[in-house]
């Protein structure tokens, strides 16, 4: 690595300009992406709550919210139209009633976990969304701790099997 | 007692595993040759080893040995065949082995194939290439044996999760994998130059097939599952930018820079750090993808099966192997010496910004993926990110890549004309504005998609200029044409297909994104629906029984001004081993769009339906094949297939680019003349 460092000077200089050029490009495409992402995290996060949360929250009714827990056993009822269905989300503590019109997710059933996407209206919970996850033994990781903490856990250390 | 010969042979290929990642690196080391000449038996012993165990494992699932856990968890006896096969790499245990029998096929590729490099080179790259695998062997071994008895063992399986039972994901890990393990070969040359202190064209042309590799199939992986997902799961969607997706989109955006970066060291000898960089990051996303993946620690919809304790092992593995990569980086880039100038208006600079955009799209990707991971951790709040973040983010970056996709190909190299460049484009400033009045005309918006197909129209114009430059279209008479576009390079000809592929690709996407109309009711025989110009009517609905579901199934015709175009057969399965439901969509296929019916519940002697109408859908699907298409003629470049003449000249002297250039000359002269 010893080279003669004759005639490296002149282009040292042509390099250091060259470098600095792109380094100055880099850094602007950087701070441009910086500013994108901030101002898209600031409307674009949706927080995630169990039903006991909400209880002790307030939101502006065009706050975007996911709701997560177990859908409670006989609460799922069917309108007339064949298309809307109503039905509460239990964390264990605490049950909020959803509704929801269209094509449930295959897994969706009493019993399992669901993580419901939309908006807080008062004391229903409208969804636009409804999630269930592909495994039938599925429960949101954050409805396993509530009910770890409440003491109504019923399944093994292994929340989800192999 | 396949189960233990399996879990033997494992044993031994990680204790060979050992002896590779040791004795060659310290043979390279001190230039003992015979030291060195350990890694080729060895990669060869290592793919018999693994393959010895991966054979016993489908073995045991091919005989439905429900004394092996693993099968019994994830197969049964009254599956399809190709089930049983696919149920091999469909669960965690099984696809750990699967990985390291992909590893044992690249160290076993880079033994043959790589005879020409310089002893030391190669035995560097197998020694890292081994010792990956021994981290990959021991977390198999200690945390996931695929080899596990039960006792005693069930009269049948558990059968394999129904959604999985489809040819689209049988096929989806193994292409995904060998993308993700291909990234492997590059990292493990990036390292073994940095042991060297020695970047140079050759390097890089070396590098170049495994990352094409790579790319190709992870191109092919991404795009199969994407499918699959639209398909199967009946959501009518092909991207959800789920944390999964991300965690293979990540090292995708990498590879594809990577590529590009790879040719500016090729051809110029400059850009040798950076690249060796992407290479090492684009191995440490997809360890990354894989920890997300199967540790479970971000919520996802594709998480099949999870385990925290797996997962730190994993990072534990990343934290090692990046780390380690990365520190060595920081201590001997600095000896490697740039090459060739060039200024910030050149074919390089393109290619600079190039990198730039995809590294930045790379990090927003990467920032949108691991935020609510960090939130959490820090503050205890459950926050999703969800596809608007990316649309308000990654697709805007995006525009200035596809714009610079046209230009960047018809700069000429150290330093270009920028006024000729755009006079050239002059045909692509047309088509871009032809294509903005006639979509305005017809769909009349939104601007998104205005703007989004008018830059596929200039970027596939921009392709088309730059090909039709290369074979002098209408310049010289068409035959003479012809014959020049015959004689370029397959590499060129794979950067047009690539091209062309994007801006078919993009279309898809934008149409998909912007014009998706869908229509949920209730329907039952004899109703009619009309989505997106065509009538769906319901003529029936009945039970059907298939090799292990019962289904409803319905029958829907389907009119456009009273002629028939389709009938579609949507189900709603139900697998009784495992108690699942499952939506097979019914799908029929135009050019130009998909229309796309799902069976929800039934509703009395009705049923719940959603059909929809998908405009463009096909295209992407047609995008993602050009590009894989365009990977393979890439790879079929006579610079590097196998045993190519060029071989024996390229370790003798550089005289093998100055011969090929003295007959590419005449070649021009000729055809000048």
């Amino acid at each position: 690595m010893t080279q003669t460092t004759h005639g490296r000077r002149g282009r040292g200089m042509k390099r250091k300009h060259k470098r600095l050029i792109f380094v100055g490009a880099g850094m602007a495409a950087l701070g441009l992406a910086a500013v994108l992402v901030f101002s898209a995290f600031d409307d674009n996060l949706v927080y995630f709550f169990t039903p006991s949360d909400l209880e002790e929250r307030t939101f502006a009714p065009e706050q975007r919210l996911r709701v997560g827990g177990l859908v409670e056993e006989g609460t799922v009822e069917k309108s007339a139209d064949g298309l809307t269905v109503r039905f509460a989300v239990t964390d264990g503590a605490a049950s909020l009633p959803v509704t929801y019109t269209g094509i449930l997710p295959d897994l969706f059933r009493e019993g399992q976990g669901v993580v419901a996407e939309g908006f807080l209206k008062g004391n229903l919970f409208q969804a636009d969304g409804v999630l269930a996850k592909h495994d039938e033994n599925y429960m949101p990781a954050e409805v396993a701790e509530k009910l770890k903490a409440n003491g109504q856990w019923q399944g093994g250390d292994e929340a989800a099997t192999p | 007692m396949t189960a233990e010969l399996g879990h033997f042979a494992l044993i031994l290929a990680l204790v060979l595993a050992i002896v590779q990642g040791v004795v060659p690196l310290i043979g390279a080391q001190r230039n003992n040759d015979a030291w060195m000449a350990v890694a080729r038996p060895a990669a060869i012993g290592q793919f018999l080893f693994v393959s010895m165990a991966f054979a016993c494992l489908m073995y045991a699932y091919v005989v439905s040995d429900f004394s092996v856990a693993n099968v019994a968890q994830n197969s049964h006896s009254a599956k399809p065949l190709m089930y049983k096969f696919s149920a091999v790499w469909g669960n965690h245990e099984g696809s750990m082995v699967f990985w390291i029998w992909i590893l044992a096929v690249y160290g076993l590729a880079v033994a043959l194939f790589g005879r020409h490099l310089p002893d030391s080179l190669r035995a560097r790259v197998l020694a890292i290439q081994a010792l990956i695998t021994v981290g990959f062997l021991l977390f198999s071994l200690a945390t996931s044996n695929p080899f596990l008895r039960l006792d005693p063992a069930p009269f049948d399986g558990r059968d394999l999760n129904p959604l999985l039972q489809d040819p689209g994901l049988a096929f989806h890990p193994p292409l995904l994998y060998f993308g993700y393990v291909g990234l492997s070969v590059t990292f493990s040359f990036a390292v073994a130059a940095l042991i060297e202190g020695r970047v140079d064209p050759a390097w890089a042309r070396w590098v170049r097939p495994w990352t094409l590799l790579s790319w190709g199939t992870l191109t092919a992986g991404i795009a199969l599952g994407s499918w699959w997902a639209y398909y199967e799961l009946g959501w009518g969607g092909f991207w959800f930018w789920d944390p999964v997706e991300n965690a293979s989109f990540m090292p995708w955006l990498l590879a594809t820079a990577l590529l590009h970066s790879a040719i500016v060291a090729e051809k110029r000898d400059a850009l040798k750090s950076w690249t060796i960089l992407l290479a090492i990051l684009a191995f440490a996303l997809s360890l990354l993808g894989t920890f997300l993946v199967r540790s479970g620690l971000l919520t996802s919809v594709h998480s099949f099966a999870s385990d925290p304790e797996r997962g730190i092992f994993i990072l534990g593995f990343l934290v090692l192997v990046v780390g380690g990569a990365l520190a060595l980086f920081a201590w001997r880039a600095p000896m490697l010496k740039g090459g060739g100038q060039f200024r910030p208006v050149s074919r390089e600079g393109a290619l600079v910004l190039n990198n730039l955009l995809l590294v930045v799209g790379c990090v927003t990707v990467f920032i949108g993926t691991l935020y609510p991971l960090v939130l959490d951790a820090f503050s205890g709040e459950k926050v999703s990110v969800g596809p608007p973040f990316f649309h308000s983010t990654f697709v805007w970056m995006m525009v200035p890549l596809l714009l610079l996709t046209a230009a960047g190909p018809l700069m000429a190299w150290k330093r270009a004309d920028l006024p000729h460049v755009v006079r050239r484009l002059t045909i692509a400033f047309v088509a871009a504005a032809i294509i903005i009045v006639v979509t305005i005309a017809v769909r009349g918006g939104p601007w998104g998609a205005v703007v989004g197909l008018s830059i596929a129209a200039w970027l596939f114009t921009g392709v088309m200029v730059e090909f039709a430059g290369r074979v002098r279209l209408f310049k010289v008479p068409l035959g003479q044409s012809v014959r020049r576009a015959l004689g370029i390079p397959r590499a060129a000809w794979g950067m047009t297909i690539a091209h062309a592929g994007v801006a078919v690709l993009v279309t898809g996407l934008v149409g998909a994104s912007n014009w998706e109309e869908k229509v949920e009711t209730v329907m039952s025989p004899g109703d009619v629906v009309s989505v997106g110009g065509y009538e769906f009517t319901m003529m029936s609905i009945g039970d059907i029984q298939g090799p292990n579901y019962t289904a409803r199934q319905a029958d829907f015709r389907v009119e456009r001004n009273g002629n028939l175009v389709s009938v579609l057969q949507p189900e709603k399965r139900h697998y009784p081993v495992q108690n699942m439901p499952t939506t097979e969509a019914a799908i029929h296929s135009t050019w130009l769009a998909d229309l796309y019916v799902v069976l929800g519940d039934p509703v009395g002697g009705a049923s719940a339906v959603r059909i929809h109408h998908n405009p463009l859908v096909p295209w992407i699907w047609g995008g993602a094949a050009i590009l894989v298409i365009a990977s393979i003629v890439s790879l079929t470049d006579r610079r590097h297939r196998v045993g190519a003449p060029a071989r024996r000249t390229r370790r003798a002297a550089p005289g093998a680019d100055v011969a090929a250039n003295a007959a590419g000359n005449a070649e021009n002269a000729r055809s000048k003349a």
